[in-house]
């Protein structure tokens, strides 16, 4: 490969065999050429203005008029097989190029860095809106009420007579100062009587949120928890409608093979009450049941707190902890996980329960 | 409540090979849940056997000890050893090293052979101690499980048994018993006894019952009794304190005699511990029947007993030896002296009967459940009578139940019982219930049958009538919870079974989805995460330094806040009136425990107290208050708005290779603010502010439109974050979300987008340094008019070729019209009219 064909005299362009040796030396050079950069050199040197070719065209101007056109022909064909072959090269090591600069490029994908944190919702939180979900999706409304309320929304309102025992079942945190009858709710049935009061019957709404209860911190217990309660007010509700909702229910949050149990139990605000057992068929250790909650009848009393008539309405009321909830359901072992704020634990459910 | 099972037989029909746990099955299905189970074999087994010291040698050993060394016999004499195993003497007499010395030669003791297993997995084997082979041990009642007592082994004679030699000890002992713990919910008074267990059980398990209440021969009337009046004067709602006393008395009892075995067994495994013979039968009579009974040592009384409520500043002093200073509302019994009990709540100590006592007033009195409920809380005094007073006692039952006492005192103690006695007081009415015939079914959704329904009220003990309507129920004397029909409906479902109760779906009125506030709600709660942010839910208990340094934003002023009465820590006795503390303690927590990168938020509640706090009163149950009672009710309830508050401390992603990541600063804690306000569609106003938690000069107070302040971001002060073991420079946010869900509008109305190109020019001002951007930033919109699409800050600078005290401020500024491209001449005009007003406004000069 030559750059230049220095003191190369200049070819005749009528000279046939001449010109095709020096096309066949350019066609040579340019399948040579093994890069963008020596390709160049070769078109330099066998289609620059110095080159034997460009030399040999320029004579074709001295030429006797009748010698000129078949060198020119001679010359067109010579110069177009060169270009031709320059392009076709050209092609190739472009696309050879472009190749090698992607595989120069490559990186360990598995090396990438994180730019962005992924952020988390608490699990509690997520199972709340799941919750409630399902209860909208059956037409349920959602009720929300005060964290801090009076004492007859959380207890006279739901039937707790002012000295019976079943008032101190549920432990109390009271606010300051005790004759203003202010306390922590210790349920969120004071939210049943405050919808019972604010909206027109039928009535059927869920009502989740934060309780409070003196319990010190232990791997069962928590001094605030979350809870929802639903309420159906309506005409000749039974029991066994309060089982079908309660079975539909929990069907949705476990799977078409959950069943509930139902067993006599005793709340101040239903009558019958009774406790409510899940089948889960998922649960840590075998498919077994577990207790899940409290329901019943609405004690008509309750009706008549918030001015309902017994005699033509009848209601029912069930009640779950959120917290147990997601214990058995995700198998959270320990109920300070889920109140301490380590990270971990909200990022390991991410956005989903 | 627990129920020793030999008890349990004696009135119900449980298998013989039934255990605690098949009888707990059995109740839970009418409504008793299972708590625990109570049975010595589970921790103890034999061979045990009563057996009889032959003769006991003392050897003093060199460390000052005396041990006894005794021959100890285990067999009959004459009759072979039929245990084997090693250790066991097939003579029949085992040599065994004692290390107590109150018994002596002859008397017989529990022995404890060689393969026995005591409490605590204590294995008996034979051993060689003190130069002897110790075959067994004798046990004292600790070392059985049975008692406290170790001062000493366990002579048989001292509680009144003189067995045959050989004879099984667990049995003896009762130590094959077991019993059943259930839980008793508060509306069922009567199953805090045997008695109304064994109901429950036979309910439980179609079987048939013995009322123990039958088994007592008592007399139908008692006169010329103990001088008794019932004088109570304030009734509590109306009810006497008392409306029933029986005393009885029995004379010459040896109040010093043992309990015996079979008593002080079910006693302890019924979780009452033996005391003395008197008070174990007062308590054994208590549990089987739920009467709570007293004896009194007739010799300490003077006078005739009264029954009243105490008067100003009157003392006893209780069983238990403190003195306590009465309330006049309490009920007391008194005699000549004075206070000799809280009725139904505790005895006094001055009557109390000792071992001494030979003559014995027993009491068997019916009170109203209200006033002993308030007694005990009052006092602090929960016991076993006031547990089942409160719950309501059988008034039908005093009466046998004094007698029980008076036969067990006379058969045990080895008294006479006087014939004359007292019974005073009025029986209350019984309770009659009017049971449509169809309501049990409508209420339950079982068609019960009329047999189904009159079998299972007739089983509870109610007399039930046909009417022409339904049914008229006299409900048992024992049930004082049987009120209305939807309590029967209840008893009637309960007997038959819940599990027979069908399943339907109810169908709900079309709904109407979120409301707008909670749909705002998750919106927020979900685009935080989706920004990166990790939501924690942290405890609403703060200190009062807490609220007074994140509640308000001035220095050394008092947050308003609510205190709770019986917090879990007096520390943190208030509750929050920022989100921020509770954060920071999960930051803090986080970051000790290595996690040094985080964004944490939290959306809750506070509580901001207003002037009216609660209500001086509450309206009463079972009424709908008027709507003025219940405007005070809602009105004395706290203001409650929703915060959200984030924290920010560290680096805003991990590092990694090839990834530097940048640290969190005050900015990060506004653009929170932004995302906040930018998913709600809600103007958040951002100026310069102070609030003592934050950074002096890092701070953001966000207000609305209108003005009002929201909250605040940005650095928190240093001092502050340094005192929380917190990383320096870490930021934080709290806004009250609940403010910008209202000021959300409610239909967003379209911008016309406009297709012609756009113009962009920049321009830099100089303006004084404390000149804030965003200010200078409205005065160029403000400026630029209607052709202005949007200006952005793209740089702040200070440095050489600015004067000192002034910083340049580079905007970029986008022009585009409606309806035609525009001339470069019309946007530079724009830009100069925007300048002019930042210029008029700032003293604006153009760089």
């Amino acid at each position: 490969m030559t750059d230049t064909l220095p003191g190369a005299a200049s070819p005749n362009p009528l000279d046939e065999a001449a010109i095709t040796a020096a096309v066949e030396d350019a066609l040579a050079a340019i399948a040579a050429a093994s890069s963008l950069e020596e390709l160049k050199a070769v078109r330099l040197a066998h289609t620059g203005e110095k080159s034997p070719l460009s030399l040999a065209n320029r004579e074709i101007g001295g030429l006797a008029k009748e010698h000129k056109a078949a060198a020119g022909k001679l010359m067109g064909s010579s110069r177009g097989r060169v270009n031709q072959a320059l392009a076709a090269r050209t092609e190739v090591l472009e696309a050879e190029n472009d190749a090698r600069i992607l595989v120069e490029e490559t990186v360990d994908v598995t090396a990438a860095p994180r730019r962005r944190r992924a952020g988390a919702r608490h699990p509690l939180s997520t199972l709340q809106d799941r919750v409630s979900d399902i209860f909208v999706g059956m037409g349920w409304e959602i009720a929300e009420g005060p964290e801090v309320e009076s004492e007859w929304f959380n207890f006279d309102a739901l039937n707790f007579k002012p000295d019976h025992p079943a008032r101190e079942m549920q432990d109390t945190f009271f606010v300051e100062p005790p004759e203003a009858h202010l306390l922590m709710r210790t349920h969120t049935s004071p939210v049943q009587v405050r919808s019972m009061l604010e909206r027109e019957v039928p009535i059927y709404v869920l009502c989740p949120g934060k309780v409070f209860r003196t319990d010190e911190l232990d791997a069962t217990h928590t001094p605030v928890f979350h809870q929802f309660e639903g309420l159906a007010i309506d005409k000749d509700l039974s029991m066994a409608d309060l089982r079908g909702t309660l079975e539909h229910f929990a069907r949705q949050m476990f799977g078409d093979e959950a069943s509930i149990r139902l067993r006599p139990n005793y709340f101040p605000f239903t009558e019958p009450s009774a406790e409510l057992d899940i089948w889960h068929p998922g649960a840590k250790g075998g498919p077994r049941w577990i207790e899940w909650g409290g329901c019943g009848m609405v004690n008509p009393n309750v009706l008549r707190a918030a001015g309902i008539d017994p005699d033509i309405y009848s209601g029912f009321a069930f009640g779950m902890g959120i917290e147990r909830t997601l214990m058995f359901r995700n198998e959270v072992g320990d109920m300070r996980d889920m109140i301490e704020g380590d990270v971990r634990f909200s990022e390991h459910f991410g956005m989903e329960i | 409540m627990r129920i020793p099972l030999s008890w349990l037989r004696e009135f119900a029909q449980v298998p013989a090979d039934a255990t605690a746990e098949d009888v707990m099955a059995d109740l839970v299905k009418v409504g008793f849940e299972e708590e625990a189970v109570h049975r010595p074999t589970d921790e103890l087994s034999g061979p045990i056997v009563v057996g009889q010291v032959l003769s006991l040698v003392k050897e003093p050993q060199s460390n000052g000890k005396t041990i006894n060394w005794c021959q100890v016999r285990v067999v009959p004499e004459g009759q072979e050893q039929t245990l084997t195993g090693k250790g066991i003497d097939p003579s029949g007499v085992q040599g065994i090293i004692c290390g107590a010395h109150n018994f002596v030669e002859g008397d017989k003791v529990v022995v404890t052979l060689p393969g026995a297993v005591l409490p605590g997995n204590f294995q008996i084997s034979a051993r060689k101690t003190y130069g002897h082979l110790s075959a067994g041990m004798i046990a004292s009642v600790r070392e059985l499980g049975i008692g406290d007592d170790h001062d000493g082994i366990l002579v048989l004679s001292s509680i009144g048994l003189d067995p045959e030699i050989g004879t099984d000890a667990m049995e003896l002992l009762g130590l094959y018993d077991q019993a059943a713990e259930i839980n008793v919910t508060p509306d069922r008074g009567y199953a805090f006894s045997i008695r109304g267990v064994a109901r429950e059980y036979a309910h439980a398990t179609g079987t048939s019952f013995v009322d123990p209440a039958s088994k007592v021969n008592a007399p139908a009337s008692l006169q010329g009794g103990y001088g008794v009046k019932l004088n109570d004067d304030a009734p509590i709602y109306g009810k006497p304190g008392c409306d029933r006393f029986v005393a009885r008395t029995v004379r010459g009892v040896d109040a010093s005699r043992p309990t015996p075995p079979w008593m002080s067994s079910r006693l302890r495994l019924a979780g009452v511990r033996s005391i003395s013979l008197p008070v174990d039968i007062s308590n054994y009579v208590m549990l089987e029947l739920g009467q709570p009974n007293h004896c009194y040592d007739l010799d300490k009384l003077s006078g005739d007993i009264v029954v009243r409520r105490a008067v100003t500043g009157e003392k006893i002093t209780t069983l238990d030896g403190k003195e306590r200073t009465l309330d006049v509302e309490d009920l007391l019994i008194t005699d000549g002296s004075g206070a000799i009990g809280i009725a139904g709540v505790m005895g006094g100590a001055h009557t109390e009967v000792s071992d001494s006592t030979t003559n014995i007033l027993v009491e068997a009195a019916h009170f109203d459940e209200v006033s002993i409920a308030r007694s005990r809380r009052r006092h602090k005094l929960p016991s076993e009578a006031s547990k089942r007073f409160e719950r309501g006692v059988d008034w039908h039952v005093a009466n046998i139940a004094a007698q029980r006492v008076v036969d067990l005192l006379v058969e045990l103690a080895g008294g006479t019982a006087d014939e004359a006695g007292t019974d005073v007081g009025t029986a209350p009415d019984p309770v009659t219930i009017e049971l449509p015939a169809e309501f049990a079914a409508a209420r339950i959704g079982i068609e019960f049958t009329d047999e189904q329904i009159t079998t299972s009220l007739e089983d509870l003990g109610a007399v039930v009538e046909k009417t022409a309507a339904g049914y008229r129920v006299t409900a048992p004397s024992w049930r004082n919870d049987l009120e209305t029909k939807e309590d029967l409906s209840e008893e009637i479902a309960r007997l038959v079974g819940y599990d027979n109760i069908p399943s339907t779906l109810p169908v709900a009125p079309p709904g109407r989805g979120l409301t707008r506030s909670q749909q705002q709600k998750r919106r927020v709660v979900q685009a935080l995460a989706d920004a990166g942010l990790t939501e924690v839910l942290s405890y609403p208990f703060v200190s009062k330094a807490a609220n007074d340094t994140f509640g308000v934003a001035e220095e050394g002023a008092e947050r308003p806040a609510l205190k709770l009465a019986n917090p879990i820590s007096e520390e943190n006795g208030y509750l929050r009136t920022s989100i921020l503390p509770g954060l920071i303690e999960v930051a803090r927590r986080n970051h000790s425990r290595g996690f040094r990168d985080l964004a944490l938020y939290e959306v809750g509640s506070v509580f901001l107290p207003g002037d009216k706090l609660g209500t001086e009163s509450i309206p009463p149950l079972g009424v709908r208050p008027s709507d003025e009672v219940l405007d005070a009710l809602y009105d004395g309830v706290p203001h409650q708005p929703l915060h959200v508050g984030a924290v920010l401390t560290g680096h805003d992603s991990p590092a990694a290779a090839t990834h530097q990541p940048r640290a969190w600063d005050w900015a990060d804690a506004l653009d929170v603010a932004r995302l906040i306000s930018d998913v709600l569609g809600v103007e958040l106003v951002v100026s310069q502010g102070s609030h003592q938690a934050f950074h002096p000069g890092r701070a953001a107070e966000l207000s609305l439109r209108n003005g009002d302040v929201v909250g605040y971001a940005g650095e928190l002060h240093p001092k502050l974050l340094a005192a929380h073991d917190m990383p320096a420079r870490s930021v934080a946010i709290e806004v009250n979300v609940e403010a910008l869900f209202e000021a959300a509008a409610d239909v967003i109305v379209a911008k016309h987008i406009s297709g012609f190109p756009v113009a962009t020019q920049d321009v830099a001002l100089v303006v004084p340094q404390d000149v804030p951007a965003d200010q200078v930033l409205a005065a160029l919109r403000e400026g630029a008019g209607e052709l202005l699409e949007d200006v952005a800050l793209f740089d702040v600078y200070v440095g050489p070729g600015i004067e000192e005290g002034k910083k340049s401020l580079a905007f970029g500024l986008r022009f585009r019209a409606n309806d035609r491209t525009l001339t470069a001449d019309e946007a530079s005009e724009a830009r100069a009219s925007a300048v002019a007003v930042a210029a008029e406004r700032f003293g604006a000069v153009q760089r």
